[in-house]
């Protein structure tokens, strides 16, 4: 039993440290220190990904034939965590982390032929359309409804929380094909232009400042039948398959870590007036850090098991439940380290871009949006409430 | 990076299990409740023909070489057992002590009697004024004509009533006056001028207080060559932290089976206890408390041979995070038991009570948090 990676695996390690030192710039990188929501703007996002697509890096998670690389359990790990430690683009994970696996398993031919390379090359920008304003937590009650008309669904409704459905040219959504006895059965797969006429999107500005999220609007807008994925009346089937890779964040603790030490960078320097003196902080850190050695070790465990083809189990609802709360303690951290200066705030976006110097540091700027915004960690994907429950049906049995 | 067990670990769980689940149940627990000793002196024979007593002790002292992990596994059984034997006194921290300071003459005479089964040790260091400072001893060690005297009051000296040695720590004071050398000795039971007064532990077993008034020791009761032994105290203690944290895991396993269970058959208001939301999602909590307290012991494990200021931070981030795990899960458990749960007739407040003595052993999760706060470079020891 041992913690550390074999001469091949440091051999792949120092090949993903080399391509990360050529490719990512020190704009994107400031570009992505400097983004208080989830996931980076396309233009820094898509930067990144065209870069690990020119590697052959595009899709870590795909099978070889769709255009992944083939690694190990451990070469996705090391990969995850140089970027974690880098600080590379956060690249919206609804093209290659979410409806890519799903066109891989259950799209037609023409589907995977079409979507997939454009998917790899970012030419496509995916957004998410499976929340209503009258279903969060319980999906399947969506209202959103594909009539069929020919060779077509027309479909009417409305979905929200839709992350940048404002940059997005394609949407994946769940919608109601059929008035079934069980909800679920009536659901559809379907993929939708965002160009089609009869769509509009309202954004929605979070706590924090941000345009991260909108609400989208169908009336009467016309899409193809063969836009659906699968079977008429599967879609719940594979929206499930879908918010496994959600939830199942495989590999957060890089990333929890790199947070951690902007944090404790921060509370290490003089800006803060060394906040690390104030004995609570400096525990409170050392809390957090023992959340991240441990969720570490659990992802370890998981990646070890995985390498010896075992089943990992029903972790993923457990892990997702502890990851959005230490990101919540990580950020709730932040605001505290950074004292009086949290109370300065920046209306302007992108934090990257602003034309005049901030009053405060600028890597403090994110600091109080990320923890506003970082609310949703704890509702998104499946609130943790929700999680408990599936805890206790999955895990527990009961 | 592989964090499956091999196949020798793997049969070595299997025998482990296997043997505390055929041997210790609530009656065992009881008999060693009652025996003066507080342990089965047979028992501690089958653990020795079993080969667990010479598990960590290196292979030219008779023993198997194994490791922190080893220890874990044996511990973690021993958890879920409510083992009263006194393995954590004698073979990880009194054969530890040996192997760190000892000379060879004193490693070759003691450790393979540990692996046989006929030499039991316990570590004589807490004092009150030190609360879970380890470097703060004041029981004192003179240097005489024919050897060393020893004058001192130490606490919770655990499983002290029966060893063969008591290694004790003191303070050898110095010719100029500066604070001495913090030094181990080896002092045989029955020692004129040592005084113990023992009792029954907290969550089983049994420890004691010892007095030391006027204690002749030879000249090579000494352990080692004399310097300072505080960095091996320190190693030897984070890896007590390790095995204490399995045991812990074993311990908040077994009282989460019994709650998850009870919880499916205590039938309230015309329904089972688990069919309420409220009782499903503090079960998926614990759940995680368990799942969350076997990563991070396993990590103090697999990192007890690092260098130490890493080995220190994963033993005390262990024990910090899984004390207050483990304090959720006991209080949870003798909570969803109702009133049963805090009766004398269930097996939960047995395993409640080693756990709060878990807690407490060598320092709370404060004590830790500090430490490894301090060790981090963050924040002064004592601020």
């Amino acid at each position: 039993m041992d913690l550390t990676f074999s001469a091949e695996e440091r051999i792949f390690e120092q090949e993903v440290r080399d391509f990360i030192a050529q490719n990512l710039t020190p704009e994107m990188k400031r570009a992505t220190a400097l983004t208080p929501s989830v996931f980076s703007d396309p233009d820094i996002g898509m930067a990144w990904q065209r870069a690990l697509h020119r590697k052959g890096w595009g899709a870590p998670g795909w099978p070889v034939d769709a255009g992944g690389p083939d690694w190990t359990p451990a070469q996705r790990w090391i990969f995850e965590a140089e970027c974690a430690r880098a600080g590379t683009p956060n690249v919206n994970v609804m093209g290659v982390k979410m409806v890519g696996p799903v066109i891989i398993g259950f799209g037609s031919p023409e589907q995977k032929n079409f979507y997939l390379p454009r998917i790899l090359s970012g030419e496509d920008y995916w957004c998410q359309g499976y929340s209503e304003p009258g279903s969060g937590s319980d999906l399947a009650s969506l209202k959103t409804r594909a009539v069929r008309d020919g060779d077509d669904y027309v479909i009417n409704g409305t979905k929200i929380w839709t992350t940048h459905a404002h940059h997005a040219n394609r949407m994946f959504a769940l919608v109601r094909t059929n008035d079934t006895e069980r909800k679920q059965d009536g659901i559809s797969f379907i993929l939708i232009d965002m160009k089609s006429p009869g769509i509009t999107t309202r954004p929605i500005l979070t706590i924090g400042g941000d345009h991260e999220v909108n609400q989208v609007f169908f009336d009467d807008v016309r899409v193809p039948v063969v836009n659906r994925v699968g079977e008429e009346g599967k879609g719940w089937t594979y929206g499930k398959y879908l918010l496994e890779f959600e939830r199942g964040a495989g590999i957060a603790s890089a990333k929890l870590r790199d947070a951690l030490k902007t944090v404790s960078d921060l509370a290490e320097s003089d800006a803060t007036g060394r906040a690390i003196d104030d004995s609570d902080i400096a525990v409170r850190m050392s809390e957090i850090e023992v959340d991240i050695d441990t969720l570490e070790m659990t992802e370890l465990r998981v990646l070890s098991a995985l390498q010896t083809g075992q089943n990992p189990g029903a972790v993923s609802s457990l892990l997702k439940l502890r990851v959005s709360e230490i990101r919540q303690a990580v950020t709730r951290l932040g605001v505290e380290v950074i004292g009086n200066d949290g109370l300065y705030v920046e209306p302007m976006r992108p934090l990257y871009r602003l034309n005049e110097a901030p009053g405060i540091p600028e890597e403090m700027l994110p600091i109080v949006p990320e923890y506003l915004n970082g609310r949703a960690y704890t509702i998104f994907g499946g609130s943790s409430e929700i999680q408990r429950d599936i805890v206790a049906k999955m895990v527990l049995g009961l | 990076m592989d964090l499956n067990l091999s196949d020798e670990q793997r049969l070595l769980r299997e025998s482990v299990d296997r043997f505390i689940a055929e041997t210790y149940d609530a009656d065992h627990r009881r008999r060693s409740a009652g025996d003066p000793l507080g342990f089965s002196p047979a028992i501690w024979k089958q653990f020795a023909d079993l080969g667990w007593l010479a598990l960590p002790i290196a292979e030219e002292y008779g023993g198997l070489g194994a490791g922190a992990v080893e220890t874990g596994i044996v511990m973690e059984a021993f958890g879920r057992g409510l083992v009263s034997e006194p393995y954590l006194s004698t073979v990880v921290i009194g054969a530890g002590l040996i192997a760190e300071c000892g000379s060879e003459a004193q490693k070759q005479a003691m450790l393979p009697k540990v692996a046989d089964g006929s030499l039991r040790l316990s570590f004589a260091h807490s004092e009150r004024a030190a609360r879970f400072d380890l470097a703060k001893v004041e029981t004192a060690a003179m240097k005489v004509a024919d050897g060393w005297r020893l004058d001192g009051h130490k606490i919770a000296v655990i499983d002290g009533h029966a060893a063969g040695q008591i290694i004790v720590s003191a303070r050898v004071a110095s010719d100029d006056g500066t604070a001495g050398k913090l030094s181990l000795f080896l002092v045989p039971a029955g020692t004129p001028g040592l005084t113990l007064r023992d009792y029954a532990r907290l969550g089983g077993g049994r420890a004691c207080n010892l007095d030391l008034a006027n204690v002749s020791l030879a000249a090579d009761a000494l352990l080692g060559d004399g310097s300072d032994a505080l960095p091996q105290i320190e190693a030897v203690v984070d890896r007590a932290l390790a095995a204490l944290g399995a045991e812990a895991v074993g311990i908040m396993q077994i009282m989460f089976d019994m709650t998850l269970e009870y919880t499916k058959v205590r039938q309230q208001f015309g329904r089972p206890l688990s069919a309420n939301q409220v009782i499903r999602h503090r079960l998926a909590d614990m759940a995680m408390h368990c799942d969350e307290a076997r990563s991070i012991a396993l990590r103090a494990a697999v990192m007890a041979d690092a260098e130490p200021v890493a080995r220190g931070r994963a033993a005390s981030g262990a024990k910090a995070k899984i004390g207050k795990s483990a304090r959720f899960v006991a209080e949870q458990s003798v909570q969803l038991h109702g009133a049963m749960g805090v009766t004398e007739e269930l097996d939960i407040g047995s395993y409640f009570k080693r756990l709060l003595a878990f807690d407490t052993l060598f320092g709370g999760s404060a004590h830790h948090y500090r430490r490894h706060a301090a060790l981090g470079g963050r924040t002064p020891p004592h601020a």
